[in-house]
């Protein structure tokens, strides 16, 4: 078997916190084959967006990544030059973010930008990326395409701006494909219409699909392998099926509970209590053990290894491995 | 002296800029859109603006020669296009009101009476002459003081607000320095270690005045730096050094236009202020006023060529400010209304 698109493991990214470095992303180990999506779940601040910059190298400063290794189709990104990772960005890996309203420069025509990514990678003349930039346009189904190239982008919707950096991301057709909340700033309507492109070029071109989300829905459409974090951790991971449908770690509980569609009229809606610990204050032992419903003494003084569940489904969790009888 | 061939290379390199200008403008499709709009909304300031820009590269281009009647030391002087508009040894005695037949002082003969449309100072030189003279310094100031301070500034503001860190602190280190010490004293200080020439005076205003424009880029850039399309543009593979010119460059244009209109009246009015402490440009407008001062406490009152320095100096900066504002009004994309 090849190597796997995209394989993380350990990483560790820390920023400067009091005096010390904190990790907001602690030990993260994730994996991705070609033509899957995997989405990546959990509250604000849990370091999932930190993960993600992580792989292509753009952790802002001061943060830094501290160690573990990451791979993408078997090349070591910590070991590539400056150059080097400049071609892989938008070449091989590329990312598009969560606010649609201002990944967009201003000043400059839509479909300039589009034309610049692809000429950042590849010597073609000004009309040849045009032509690429308009079909690129009509693929992730922006109406009038010819028209909307020179649009600004204070010209264009929400939806019709996304549609213009998934373009501007599918320009050098890459293998993987970085989504940071791809939704999240679009109304509903829109935002099914975005997930279907996805699906859409997932299929077409086969490349994986990294989602960055804390939206179950999203994560329900698209996700074939789900992998929950929390404060920087892994704490569940499994097909769609094992995390949605029979969630073992309390915090995937949790969050499932707090979907508000699942609450009936006229009750609270239900939550999980607290919220993240910033980085640096994470409690020793289990990280979730000050906000868990099911917390256990052994969970204030010990971190929990991974317990297998299925043959993809994990959690690290003492409970469940004193439930699975592996403690 | 061959400052005479400098200035005529000057004025052809200019025209040599402005005609690539235009043929770059003509290719573009948005630039021509805006150049076609700002003629649409400004006429009448372009118009002036115009104006005074010919009088000034036609006081540019200057020759000697000993056509036309000139005589003595004329003759061996360069004379511009200007100067030979008017006849040689057009001056009179003393002070002569605006088309005047006689003397304003003794009411002797003129020499070439009803010729003086503006009238003569003190020395009997034409005032017309003088304030045509005026417009090429005016232009020479806030043109080539913009031109100093506008990079200046932006590569201090930008390095210091994308970089960050050490370079910020040493750019501020130097920006707090310079604003620490009074404008004016260290304008004077100088002004007198450079020189009085043109050229020295526009430095000394340059260096001067671009901490205030260089703290805003910095500002801006700073901003910039952190939003999403920059770190998309990061996200695509862009380089730093096109991250700058193509992202963040281009947001602060429009900073660029109004400080340039800004800087050039502003650095047009200070030279006034320096005339005025005796350390101005010779034959500026604003040595003009300064020497028109004391005519004002006359009676009857000459009034004559304070008015005619006054007025170009306020139709050249209001032309330039009206132009300014539209400019940044039609190229800034924010401000588009029509839709696509």
């Amino acid at each position: 078997m090849s190597a796997p698109l995209l394989e993380v493991t350990d990483l560790v990214t820390t920023f400067p916190a009091d005096g010390s470095r904190a990790a907001v992303v602690d030990g993260v180990s994730i994996h991705l084959e070609a033509g899957e999506v995997l989405a990546l779940v959990g509250e604000s601040g849990c370091g999932k967006s930190m993960t993600a910059l992580s792989i292509l190298r753009l952790v802002p400063r001061p943060g830094r990544i501290e160690s573990g290794r990451i791979e993408l189709a078997g090349r070591d990104v910590g070991a590539l030059s400056v150059n080097e990772m400049r071609r892989v960005r938008g070449a091989e890996a590329a990312m598009i973010f969560q606010e649609p309203m201002t990944s967009l420069n201003p000043v400059q025509a839509a479909g300039d930008q589009v034309v610049e990514a692809i000429r950042l990678h590849e010597r073609v003349s000004a009309a040849d990326a045009r032509a690429r930039t308009v079909e690129l346009f009509e693929r992730v189904g922006i109406p009038d395409p010819e028209s909307r190239f020179d649009a600004y982008p204070h010209q264009l919707s929400g939806g019709i701006k996304q549609r213009v950096m998934v373009a501007m991301a599918l320009s050098m057709s890459p293998k993987l494909l970085i989504a940071d909340e791809p939704t999240t700033a679009l109304d509903v309507t829109i935002q099914a219409q975005i997930l279907e492109l996805l699906r859409e070029v997932r299929d077409r071109i086969g490349m994986g699909i990294l989602l960055i989300t804390h939206d179950l829905g999203v994560v329900n459409e698209l996700a074939d392998r789900i992998t929950v974090m929390y404060a920087g951790q892994v704490a569940e991971e499994g097909t769609r099926e094992d995390v949605l449908a029979r969630p073992r770690h309390p915090y995937t509980q949790g969050l499932l509970a707090s979907i508000p569609s699942r609450a009936r009229p006229g009750e609270p809606l239900a939550e999980i209590a607290g919220v993240v610990p910033s980085p640096g204050r994470f409690p020793s032992g289990c990280r979730f053990a000050t906000r868990c419903f099911r917390v256990i003494d052994r969970c204030r003084s010990e971190a929990p290894e991974a317990t297998r569940i299925g043959e993809k489904h994990r959690a690290w969790c003492h409970v469940v491995a004193a439930e699975e009888g592996k403690a | 002296m061959g400052g005479y061939v400098v200035s005529n290379a000057v004025v052809a390199l200019l025209g040599v800029g402005a005609a690539f200008t235009v043929r770059a403008v003509r290719r573009s499709r948005f630039w021509s859109d805006a150049a076609r709009e700002l003629a649409r909304r400004r006429p009448l300031a372009l118009l002036a603006i115009a104006v005074y820009v010919g009088v000034g590269l036609a006081d540019s281009v200057s020759w000697i020669d000993a056509a036309g009647g000139v005589q003595g030391v004329e003759a061996h002087t360069p004379r511009s296009l200007i100067d030979r508009a008017f006849p040689a040894g057009f001056q009179e005695r003393s002070y002569s009101a605006p088309f005047a037949e006689v003397e304003f002082y003794g009411g002797a003969p003129l020499e070439h009476p009803g010729a003086h449309w503006f009238g003569t100072d003190i020395l009997g030189r034409d005032v017309l002459h003088l304030t045509l003279k005026g417009a090429r310094i005016a232009l020479l100031i806030g043109g080539l003081t913009s031109l100093i301070v506008i990079p200046l500034a932006l590569l201090f503001g930008m390095s210091a607000g994308y970089l960050g860190g050490r370079v910020d602190d040493a750019v501020f280190f130097v920006i707090s320095t310079l604003a620490s010490i009074p404008n004016l004293l260290l304008l004077i200080a100088l002004i007198l270690a450079l020189g009085r020439g043109p050229v020295q005076v526009c430095v000394a205003m340059g260096v001067t005045s671009w901490v205030g424009f260089a703290r805003i880029v910095r500002g801006e850039t700073f901003k910039l730096r952190e939003l999403d399309y920059v770190q998309a543009a990061r996200a695509l593979g862009a380089s730093e050094a096109r991250i700058v010119l193509r992202h963040i460059l281009p947001n602060v244009m429009h900073l660029v236009v109004i400080t340039f209109v800004l800087l050039f009246s502003g650095t047009v009015l200070s030279e006034a202020i320096l005339s005025f402490l005796g350390i101005g440009i010779d034959g500026s407008w604003g040595q003009m006023i300064d020497q028109a001062r004391d005519e004002l406490a006359r009676d009857p009152i000459i009034a004559w060529n304070l008015a005619a320095a006054s007025v170009a100096l306020f139709l050249l900066i209001l032309a330039v400010n009206r132009v300014g504002d539209a400019v940044r009004d039609i190229l800034d994309p924010r401000t588009l209304v029509e839709d696509l």
